[in-house]
């Protein structure tokens, strides 16, 4: 009885290792580095060309609509929440900061409404909201090209 | 830069689309999988779009 107690035991399962491709950082950080700064650009290192200009044309074209829309980016209020004296709340820090992460995830088209002072003022109105909405989803929809880059890139992913 | 003004409906179809794409190339393994998937995400998305404006509309009274 006893006997068969134990060889029901969970403990007997051994569970089967997951086997994670060898691959060295310098594999797959260039690849990484060039889709975060230009979306797509990863792809096109790796020779995805078509994955590739799909991934560019969709993140570039949901930025671009999203400062068409005039939308406005995080940059002000992340930096002035970080600058500010008076006490932030939880909420609004969440928002500034998820914000921010998602625009600057866009990369180099973000960094360039930086250094082109591109300072939309936040009013009311659809247009201008969803424009808002579409800079931070371009920034989103960029990393999971990321995640994708890294997975070719570790050959975890034809 | 000239000003882009759309409708809450463009803007979604747009939203769509675009997201639609992303999904497609980056969760599937092959080209027919990925355009398959593709097109679902952005049913989808249409789907949840007209689902939750009725439910908005009848909801508002």
């Amino acid at each position: 009885m006893a006997t068969k107690s134990n060889a029901a035991a969970p403990a007997a399962v051994k569970p089967t290792p997951v086997e994670v491709p060898d691959v060295p950082v310098s594999k797959w950080l260039p690849p990484v580095l060039l889709g975060w700064l230009i979306p797509g650009g990863g792809h096109f290192l790796l020779r995805k060309h078509a994955r590739g200009g799909l991934l560019a044309f969709a993140v570039i074209f949901m930025f671009l609509s999203g400062i068409m829309m005039r939308g406005a980016t995080f940059q002000k209020p992340f930096f002035d929440m970080m600058d500010s004296q008076q006490p932030v709340d939880l909420l609004t820090k969440v928002i500034n900061t998820g914000g921010f992460i998602g625009n600057i995830m866009t990369g180099l088209p973000y960094l360039m409404t930086a250094w082109f002072s591109y300072d939309q003022p936040d009013v009311a109105g659809h247009v201008h909201d969803y424009g808002t909405k579409f800079l931070v989803a371009a920034g989103l929809l960029n990393i999971l090209a990321l995640v994708d880059v890294f997975e070719i890139a570790t050959r975890k992913k034809d | 830069m000239p000003k882009m003004s759309l409708t809450h409906f463009e803007a979604s179809i747009l939203f769509a689309l675009l997201t639609s794409i992303v999904l497609g190339i980056v969760t599937k393994k092959t080209d027919r999988e990925r355009l398959r998937y593709g097109l679902y995400c952005f049913g989808c998305f249409v789907f949840a779009m007209f689902a939750l404006s009725w439910l908005m509309y009848l909801g508002h009274g």
